[in-house]
């Protein structure tokens, strides 16, 4: 079944020592059975497959993997690793972490101000004063980088100002935001936060034109979706920067990208960001750390390295679904940046799936039981029960990912 | 999660094996412990019925109802001793019995007309209606 499947192509990624339990789990009934004109109560009641892929989900299972992050290695200390490992401490807290700080409190006072007198005294000549501002933001950004020591390399074309297209980058933490924007003034798409964030939010951020959206509310779907097609529409606004995963991960993995970006009728250009976890998890795990925290981290740790790669815009090609459009794209960050794909969809870790996606899952399970050779026998079954399915199933089920119709539905 | 293998000694690592009739070797019963450890947050022994809702691939999984009612309040050695039907080292008739389990809802050790009737709901969801269900 082409879940295991995906399930023990992944698991690979796991420490050599783990048992892959996968490889142990019956693989169904035994006695083959031949194809039938009709569903027999036999076939139908052999769980064992089903119960194998349950007992393979609790063991290990893709979700739970693409937001973990890496355990703090202790290293080996022994009589000399030991002191030295104290000094690097000592160095990294006590000299390298005053001198960031420092470093980013004279960017600030910097920054704020030439903003604050630029943003009130050139209020009639716009034009100028957005300029101005991009370039404050910018400057502020690469304060902000330095001040973890990034070192970065850029590949690709920058990215140009030009109406109706947007930036898609998968998304591993809040500074994705920054790296990003120090190159080029960006517009983003971010989730309202709270406290010190939040206000940056609304104060600074407003005037490059990023807009806000609550996860938690279902009627901001419509508005947000609104707002930025009236963006991506002026000329002048800065471009647009969505990270259509929805939620950070941990940067081996990505999940389902949301279709909202790609809908909006424009040329998408996709960025691919990855980090280099040789001195420090770039991971935001907001469940675990505040971001005041994992700035604190990143900060008091030897540097953050990382790879941008700046790809060839895509378009929406004839035929081709907004849903399609999101998964090839998905697929050509996930292939630039080294990253797997999993088919779960982000939102997943604030909320469960409804018992309605449970039902679809029913018909994965009898379609296994009925495949064979071209023609699903339990649609026969389904007209006499009058009750409309998704083309999905009779055939083609298995060219789809099964979790594909369940969660962009 | 790196320190919780030692948290687990040899004795106990031995009483589970012992537990579950040797149905998994000593290596996967470490890696069950940390999957334990990661699914328990709260670090009650237990894990919630929750937990597993929270793991998608389990919670869209048509039977994962009739699981959630063995695996509820389980500590470590039952569920290693849960998960061991599962093992190429297990009996077939451990196997058996344990999908016998799973049918058997009302737990009295017979599967009744209403117990089967029960799996197939589970297992076919809305796409049949109770007639056919009846009937087949």
């Amino acid at each position: 079944m082409n879940n295991i499947g995906t399930l023990k192509s992944s698991s690979s990624e796991l420490d050599l020592d783990r048992p892959n339990i996968e490889d142990y789990l019956p693989s169904g009934s035994t006695i083959q059975q031949e194809p039938h004109g009709k569903l027999l109560l036999h076939d139908l009641l052999n769980i064992s497959p089903t119960l194998s892929e349950a007992a393979g989900a609790i063991v290990d299972d893709s979700f739970t993997r693409c937001f973990k992050s890496n355990p703090p290695e202790p290293w080996n200390w022994n009589v000399y690793l030991f002191p030295l490992w104290c000094f690097g401490v000592v160095i990294r807290y006590l000299i390298l972490f005053p001198i960031r700080i420092l470093g980013l409190t004279l960017g600030w006072i910097i920054f704020l101000s030439s903003f604050i007198p630029v943003h009130f005294l050139l209020k009639g000549h716009d034009k100028l004063r957005r300029s101005m501002e991009r370039s404050l933001v910018e400057m502020m950004c690469s304060f902000f980088v330095a001040s973890w020591t990034g070192v970065v390399k850029y590949h690709g074309p920058r990215p140009s100002r030009r109406p109706k297209q947007v930036f898609v980058a998968n998304h591993t933490s809040m500074i994705d935001f920054i790296i990003l924007e120090q190159m080029t003034a960006f517009a983003v798409i971010l989730q309202k936060h709270p406290g010190w964030v939040g206000l940056l939010q609304s104060t600074i951020l407003e005037g490059l034109g990023c807009i806000w959206f609550n996860r938690t509310e279902a009627k901001d779907r419509e508005i947000v979706a609104k707002k930025l097609r009236d963006h991506v529409q002026g000329a002048d606004n800065n471009p647009l920067l969505i990270f259509p995963e929805g939620t950070c991960v941990n940067n081996h993995y990505t999940v389902m990208f949301k279709k909202g970006a790609f809908e909006l009728g424009c040329t998408v250009c996709p960025v691919a960001i990855k980090y280099n976890k040789i001195f420090v998890d770039a991971f935001w795990n907001s469940r675990k750390q505040s971001f005041t925290m994992h700035l604190l981290q990143l900060m008091t740790s030897w540097a953050v390295v990382y790879d941008v790669w700046y790809l060839e815009p895509q378009n929406l090609k004839p035929g081709e679904t907004p849903i399609e459009f999101a998964e090839r794209v998905r697929d050509i960050i996930s292939l630039r940046a080294g990253l797997k794909k999993v088919p779960w969809n982000g939102y997943l870790k604030y909320s469960r799936p409804s018992p309605k996606h449970r039902e679809r899952n029913t018909l994965d399970l009898i379609a296994v039981h009925q495949f064979l050779g071209g023609t699903c026998q339990l649609c026969s079954l389904i007209l006499l029960s009058n009750k409309t399915l998704p083309s999905q199933c009779c055939g083609d089920w298995r060219k789809n990912d099964v979790y594909l119709c369940v969660y962009l539905s | 999660m790196g320190n919780t293998s030692s948290m687990l000694t040899q004795y106990d690592i031995e009483e589970v094996q012992q537990h579950c009739k040797d149905a998994f070797t000593q290596q996967e019963i470490v890696s069950l412990y940390q999957r334990f450890c990661q699914l328990d947050r709260n670090n009650c022994g237990f894990i919630p019925s929750d937990e597993f809702l929270s793991i998608p691939e389990f919670a869209v999984n048509p039977l994962s109802q009739s699981l959630l009612r063995m695996l509820d309040g389980l500590n470590f050695k039952e569920f290693v001793a849960f998960l061991s039907a599962f093992s190429p080292r297990a009996t077939l008739h451990h196997k058996i019995e344990f999908i016998f389990k799973v049918y058997d809802t009302d737990c009295n050790g017979k599967v009744s007309f209403h117990d089967v009737l029960r799996a197939l709901r589970d297992l076919t969801g809305p796409f049949m209606s109770e007639k056919q269900r009846e009937k087949l």
